[in-house]
């Protein structure tokens, strides 16, 4: 095929893109955002199959039969509870893919197989030219980071390894090594590209220092680390792009990779914290300092869901603030039925989300959406924030941290300054949680001694549904 | 002008116009936004191809062209659909 037809193809893939994305900024237009962003999909892959440098097609086929059916079977079985996972998977395939484009490339162009080097525009026989290895370097390290990196969040966010922070002393400085190391292999590679031992021994530490940058990290951080892997996986795919000269690749990470950065920044803004504290966790250590038994003692009213069911029956306006405890509980349906009966009573019916509530930016969103709850009864930190005065019931389901009236009033606190749900000022608080342990941040919670709060104990599904048939009988 | 000079600003154009796009949509979609973009970074799967289709009989060349295939088709169908099952529970209540 005329290669100009083929970029005019890549630069219409591309504005599909753009326009997808576009779609996303609505509900009501977001559906079509990501139709129109398969359809460029569609284009590039069918213009890239007609190219004339694809010769042999069996491989072609048998990955794209394995990927499409662990694909669609990964879409079609998971549960919303259990996106976060999902699309940790999906960032480490995607860096994963970078990184054996990449490879690939790098091996054509070794002289040992010299005449296919000639395939591309950047191999040279003699390896690869500077920006190219560049561009190489950048993609396979990225690449194979944000793979192991992804594959530690997986596990983290399955629970197969445990969610606190775990490192070893001087763990730092063997991710500093890891790093320098690299990109001096990359900076030797540049000089001498034929050198493919030292290659695969720089995959080797990207491969380690993936695992080394994730393992550190808290349950609580996992909203920033998969927003960060998300942006990495984007900007490996545009590294990828650079080293075939491909432009769609080039476009599509580039936006990938933006989009991840800001999800990032406002992950990092709505714990007050910044992503250098994210990472090398500051926060971890200074947890422990306040007591929790001091704070609870003889304070903590423990509550039926009688007594609630009375309370709900008289209010005017009640408001639901749900956390990571709502999908652990996948109580979602159970809250939408309790939000009805509300309704039906006449009750002012909204939900409080905090922008890092739950364990990805939007899950909450998401599950509620599940459950049928209409986003407009959804309502952000800023928005709701002024209305808890007027609010005669609160209940938190499954939240913690992001309800710590210690982030507002207690500047010795690890967590004062970040942003939190004022749900204290309204006139009653429900808490619906297993015991009094503690959240992420591993504080105590002086909201469940306040005057105001009563503790509803068990899991988050059953006391919901208490609740609710409490209120019918 | 080398090729190289031109790819390198369409990469920072790019990431502005992405800046851009992606400060319009709402908290409530980020999820959705997040699979979303795999998906879009799936593309990958057209450097994947040129790879895995190149026609010579180097097995490492092959296989990881092969890998390439198949995890950025992961991410392409896996993505796309999972994001499209998201967007209509978002989608019923209008």
């Amino acid at each position: 095929m005329n290669p100009n037809i083929i970029e005019i193809a890549y630069i219409v893939a591309a504005a599909l893109f753009i326009l997808g994305i576009k779609g996303l900024s609505k509900p009501k237009t977001a559906v079509r955002g990501n139709q129109l962003a398969a359809s460029g999909m569609l284009v590039a892959i069918v213009v890239t199959l007609l190219n004339s440098s694809v010769v042999s097609y069996e491989w072609i086929v048998a990955g794209a039969i394995v990927g499409a059916i662990i694909g669609a079977t990964l879409a079609v079985k998971i549960q919303m509870t259990a996106m976060p996972q999902l699309i940790a998977a999906l960032n480490g395939f995607g860096g994963g893919a970078s990184l054996a484009v990449a490879a690939a490339e790098f091996i054509k162009s070794q002289p040992a197989s010299g005449t296919l080097a000639q395939l591309t525009d950047h191999a040279v026989g003699g390896g690869m030219g500077t920006f190219a290895m560049i561009a190489t370097g950048a993609a396979v390290f990225i690449g194979a980071v944000t793979l192991t990196g992804s594959f530690v969040a997986f596990a983290k966010l399955q629970e197969l390894i445990g969610g606190q922070p775990k490192g070893f002393p001087g763990m730092k400085a063997v991710t500093a090594i890891l790093l320098i190391g690299s990109i001096s292999i990359i900076g030797y590679l540049t000089v001498d590209p034929t050198q493919t031992q030292l290659f695969w021994v720089m995959v080797a530490a990207a491969f380690i220092m993936g695992i080394l940058l994730v393992m550190p990290i808290g349950g609580a951080d996992m909203p920033v680390v998969i927003a960060l892997l998300n942006s990495y996986s984007g900007i490996a795919a545009a590294a990828a792009g650079f080293v075939m000269g491909n432009s769609v690749l080039i476009i599509a990470g580039s936006l990938v990779g933006a989009s991840g950065i800001i999800l990032t920044q406002i992950m990092c803004k709505a714990m007050n914290r910044s992503l250098t504290n994210v990472l090398f966790g500051v926060m971890a250590e200074a947890g422990e300092a306040m007591d929790a038994d001091e704070v609870y003692a003889g304070k903590v009213k423990a509550s039926s869901p009688e007594e609630v069911a009375m309370l709900l029956e008289t209010a005017r306006r009640v408001v639901i603030v749900p956390g990571f405890g709502l999908a652990m509980a996948q109580a979602q349906h159970a809250v939408r039925d309790l939000g009805d009966s509300l309704e039906a009573r006449g009750i002012e019916v909204e939900y409080a989300i905090h922008p890092v509530a739950g364990r990805m930016p939007g899950h909450m969103n998401v599950l509620l959406a599940e459950a049928e709850v209409p986003y407009d009864k959804l309502k952000e930190m800023d928005d709701i924030n002024p209305t808890f005065e007027q609010t005669d019931v609160v209940i938190v389901i499954g939240a913690n941290d992001v309800t710590n009236p210690m982030a507002r009033e207690d500047k010795g606190s690890p967590i004062y300054g970040m942003p939190i749900l004022n749900v204290d000022k309204a006139k009653t608080v429900v808490v619906v949680k297993r015991s009094l342990s503690a959240g992420f941040a591993g504080l105590p919670n002086p909201l469940f001694a306040k005057d105001n709060t009563l503790m509803l104990f068990g899991d988050g599904k059953t006391a919901i549904l208490e609740l609710t048939k409490s209120l019918s009988d | 002008m080398d090729i190289s000079i031109i790819h390198v600003t369409l990469f920072v154009l790019a990431i502005f116009l992405g800046i851009e796009l992606i400060t319009k949509v709402p908290p409530t979609l980020h999820t959705p936004l997040m699979s979303g973009s795999n998906a879009i970074s799936g593309v990958t799967l057209v450097g994947a191809i040129l790879a895995a289709g190149h026609g010579g009989n180097e097995t490492l060349i092959n296989v990881l062209g092969f890998m390439a295939v198949a995890l950025a088709t992961i991410n392409v169908v896996g993505g796309f659909m999972v994001t499209n099952r998201m967007l209509a529970m978002f989608k019923r209540k209008d």
